[in-house]
């Protein structure tokens, strides 16, 4: 896939951007790239995630903003300072890893005196430091305590709480929530964007969980095999994917295959694999007529023998399969040859009566559906 | 039958839980017991009857009292003062005689001449002066003669000397200090009193320091040579650090006697380590490696350091290397780092080895043996010497408690330091 440009995406604030990374690469091996011609830039205060399936570089750009692996070619710069030859101690930025990196043989006041200690801070302001962070992540009375005696959601807190207590303008976060359960990572995203929006601080995130993208993020990076896909706001992620790729991999997707008829202006004909079947997507990725290419479709986006005329596209379909989820039921029917094609119905009182093996209509706006690059399978 | 069988449940459900609960783990309590059964014959059997003969031994003196019994009651029952009274010296007499003639009066002889050189041929030459003269004059005349005391002057002149005799009745005891005042340089004088034992023929305090100072140097050194090995065996990639266990274990897979020979044969003069040095010019002539404290040093230290290595390495596998990378973005300075949050998560580890290699230390006999001079010779091997060369048991005994005592010493103060909870092995 060719690299897309970004140039677009930058957010253009006129402040100069904290840390711009420029033309990056890393390898581990000599023979593969881990991360390729990264170009990105971290605004003051943003909430930037890097988002992606494991191995995808992003856990890699990450700990070469930390220092913690080499830059194979290119460089970083933090508040316009190359980070090239400084050490991760002299670095200023703040980390929150996965497994919380707590010191077990030091009290969680001990932990957070740590990063003030190093830096000289007088004791007496050192106190205050502490008992404020600690009020922030909600664990004033914890102090005593030593991390083995804390749950992992506390544990998470007391990370968090290390990572600021000595007000970096950076922190860098390392999927921080992935040990935790369901619930307890829910209600940490609001915490954690809270923290955000109260400090003030710029925090570089690293996630493969979506959903957790999604929630906190002012901007999102979709890294797959060590390039970035696309970068903009969650909205635009979501709704507007650029490649194959982001589509699949964020939210729930229909793809179906085809090959490109004609274009015009930002519409295309294509015509589905396997029949003669003809639909209208708009041009995004697509190539030229006559070439392959992927559309991507929300389940949301498709409704089921709608009513009116708002819904250009439609088609017969067959129920294959009907799965109750509480406020939706989700339906999977076979149409366009394709069998896998899902659809959300929210439970409403108007809401179709469904049957399986039964024939619908399915049908969507042309807008819904994106005609994006073949590459992927 | 019919009628027993469905009572009994209705009787069980009217026990109180606490007694039913008991019946149902009982079962299993009787497995686990079962379990543990073996293991605990053999300790008992191969390891604390064995300790607990030793301690009883080391207070045991039963030679005079077996071999002269009469006369031992009555020596116990003299105040010690002045000369020995007639009755005393006749028993004595008749004893003496009769112990020669079964010939069991070398067993006592022996024993005496534990606390005074001498006194051995004192003894079995007064039974044979006192034999000859039963036979001369008769038993029974020289039994009744009123001045025993002369004779017994007369035979050996030493029997004036009130020493002899303040021994002869502590010797007398069925159970002694004797050996475990001995064991650290003490002896009673002819008063009864706790006296230092003259500089000349004291030996086992120096021992004992230098028993506890070589093991202190070896614990020193290993602990030093340990630490940077099992950094590197729990951060290296698994290939390497597997690659370099198997070094560090080979050795230890070896014969303890092999590898004491080995330092041996290398160290000498005439030495590989010697050529070596001379060859590359370290030093001129053949340097003393072996035979003295430093080849002591260099082969306990090699034979001993997989022991502090080993439970360094297991401590040190466990920490998640993030904490030193979380330090670093901390702003600590790699010293700090180490200092502050490496080390201190080490201690567990160092301490079990440091316990380990120490206590192995203090027992060491067969190393120090072959590479040491004689003036590096540790506890064991006098507590080795008086078992099986002088096979003086009490003594050995004596030596092997002091030794027991020592060990429990600095295992208690350790764990005062450390805390043996604090440990881990694994």
């Amino acid at each position: 896939m060719p690299p897309l440009s970004l140039e677009n995406h930058y957010m253009n604030t006129g402040k100069p951007a904290l840390v711009e990374f420029k033309d990056v690469e890393k390898s581990f091996d000599g023979e593969t790239l881990v991360v390729q011609d990264l170009n990105l830039q971290v605004q003051e205060g943003e909430f930037l995630t890097f988002l992606g399936p494991s191995g995808s570089g992003k856990t890699t750009t990450l700990l070469m903003l930390a220092g913690f692996e080499s830059m194979t070619r290119g460089d970083i710069l933090l508040a316009g300072r190359s980070l090239k030859n400084v050490a991760p101690y002299r670095r200023d930025i703040g980390m929150v890893f996965q497994n919380y990196a707590l010191f077990p043989h030091m009290t969680v006041e001990e932990n957070l005196a740590f990063p003030l200690e190093a830096r000289k801070i007088p004791k007496s302001e050192i106190a205050s430091k502490i008992s404020h962070a600690l009020e922030m992540v909600q664990l004033g009375d914890f102090g005593k305590r030593r991390p083995g005696q804390l749950s992992g959601g506390q544990q998470q807190r007391v990370a968090v709480a290390r990572a600021l207590v000595y007000e970096p303008k950076l922190v860098l976060m390392d999927e921080p929530l992935g040990a935790l359960d369901r619930q307890l990572r829910e209600q940490m995203q609001y915490e954690l964007k809270h923290i955000h929006e109260s400090v003030g601080v710029t925090i570089v995130y690293v996630t493969h969980d979506q959903g957790e993208a999604l929630t906190m993020s002012d901007r999102i990076a979709v890294f797959n095999e060590g390039l970035i896909q696309q970068l903009a706001p969650p909205s635009e992620v979501y709704e507007q994917p650029d490649n194959a790729f982001v589509a699949q991999f964020i939210g729930e997707n229909n793809r179906l295959m085809g090959t490109v008829e004609s274009i015009r202006d930002d519409q295309c004909s294509v015509r589905i694999e396997g029949g003669q079947q003809i639909v209208q997507a708009r041009a995004v990725n697509n190539g030229p007529a006559g070439s392959r290419t992927t559309l991507s479709l929300r389940p949301e986006s498709v409704k089921i023998n709608p009513e009116g005329s708002g819904y250009s596209e439609r088609f017969e379909a067959r129920v294959e399969e009907l799965i109750y989820l509480g406020d939706h039921t989700r339906v999977r029917v076979s149409v366009l040859q394709h069998d896998d094609f899902i659809i959300k119905v929210p439970r409403t009182d108007d809401a179709p009566v469904l049957q399986v093996g039964h024939t619908c209509t399915v049908a969507w706006q042309a807008k819904d559906c994106r005609a994006l690059d073949a590459t992927q399978d | 039958m019919a009628i027993a069988t469905t009572s009994q449940p209705a009787e069980i459900a009217d026990l109180p839980l606490k007694l039913r609960l008991k019946r149902a783990e009982r079962m299993r309590k009787l497995r686990a017991l079962g379990l543990i059964m073996p293991l605990f014959l053999f300790l008992m059997i191969g390891f604390l009857i064995p300790i607990g003969s030793i301690l009883i031994r080391s207070v045991q003196n039963p030679e005079l009292a077996e071999v002269l019994p009469q006369m031992s009651e009555l020596l116990r029952a003299w105040d010690g003062q002045g000369e020995p009274p007639v009755e005393l010296l006749s028993v004595m007499a008749r004893e003496l005689i009769s112990a020669k003639a079964d010939r069991s009066i070398g067993k006592a002889a022996k024993r005496l001449n534990y606390n005074v050189a001498g006194f051995r041929t004192l003894l079995m030459k007064t039974g044979t002066k006192l034999e000859r003269a039963a036979k001369k004059e008769g038993l029974d005349v020289l039994l009744a003669d009123p001045d025993l005391l002369s004779r017994f002057y007369k035979i050996d002149k030493r029997w004036k000397d009130p020493r002899f005799w303040a021994i002869l009745k502590q010797s007398s005891e069925r159970h002694t200090l004797y050996f475990l005042l001995q064991a650290i340089d003490l002896d009673w004088d002819q008063f009864g009193e706790i006296v230092q034992v003259p500089e000349d023929i004291a030996i086992y305090r120096d021992v004992l320091w230098r028993t506890v100072w070589i093991s202190l140097v070896v614990t020193v050194v290993c602990l030093f040579l340990g630490y940077p090995i099992a950094f590197l065996l729990a951060t290296l990639p698994t290939r390497k650090s597997n690659l370099l266990m198997i070094l560090l274990l080979l050795p230890f897979w070896t014969s303890l006697l092999v590898r004491s020979t080995a330092w041996l044969v290398l160290l000498q003069g005439q030495g590989l380590v010697n050529d070596v040095a001379i060859w590359i010019g370290l030093w001129d002539e053949p340097m003393m490696l072996v035979r003295n404290r430093i080849g002591v040093y260099i082969a306990m230290v090699h034979i001993l350091l997989p022991l502090m290595v080993l439970p360094m390495y297991s401590v040190m596998k466990g920490i998640d290397p993030y904490h030193l990378k979380a330090a670093a973005s901390l702003g600590a300075r790699p010293i700090r780092s180490f200092l502050k949050v490496y080390l201190p998560q080490t201690i567990p580890g160092a301490g079990a080895g440091v316990l380990l290699v120490f206590i192995l230390s203090l027992g060491y006999y067969i190393t120090p043996a072959l590479v040491g001079g004689p003036t590096d010779q540790m506890l064991s091997y006098f507590i080795y010497f008086h078992a099986n060369n002088t096979v003086n048991w009490g003594l050995a005994a004596a030596l092997s408690v002091v030794l027991m005592v020592c060990v429990l010493v600095f295992f208690s103060i350790y764990q005062r330091l450390v805390g043996v909870g604090n440990m881990r092995m694994n």
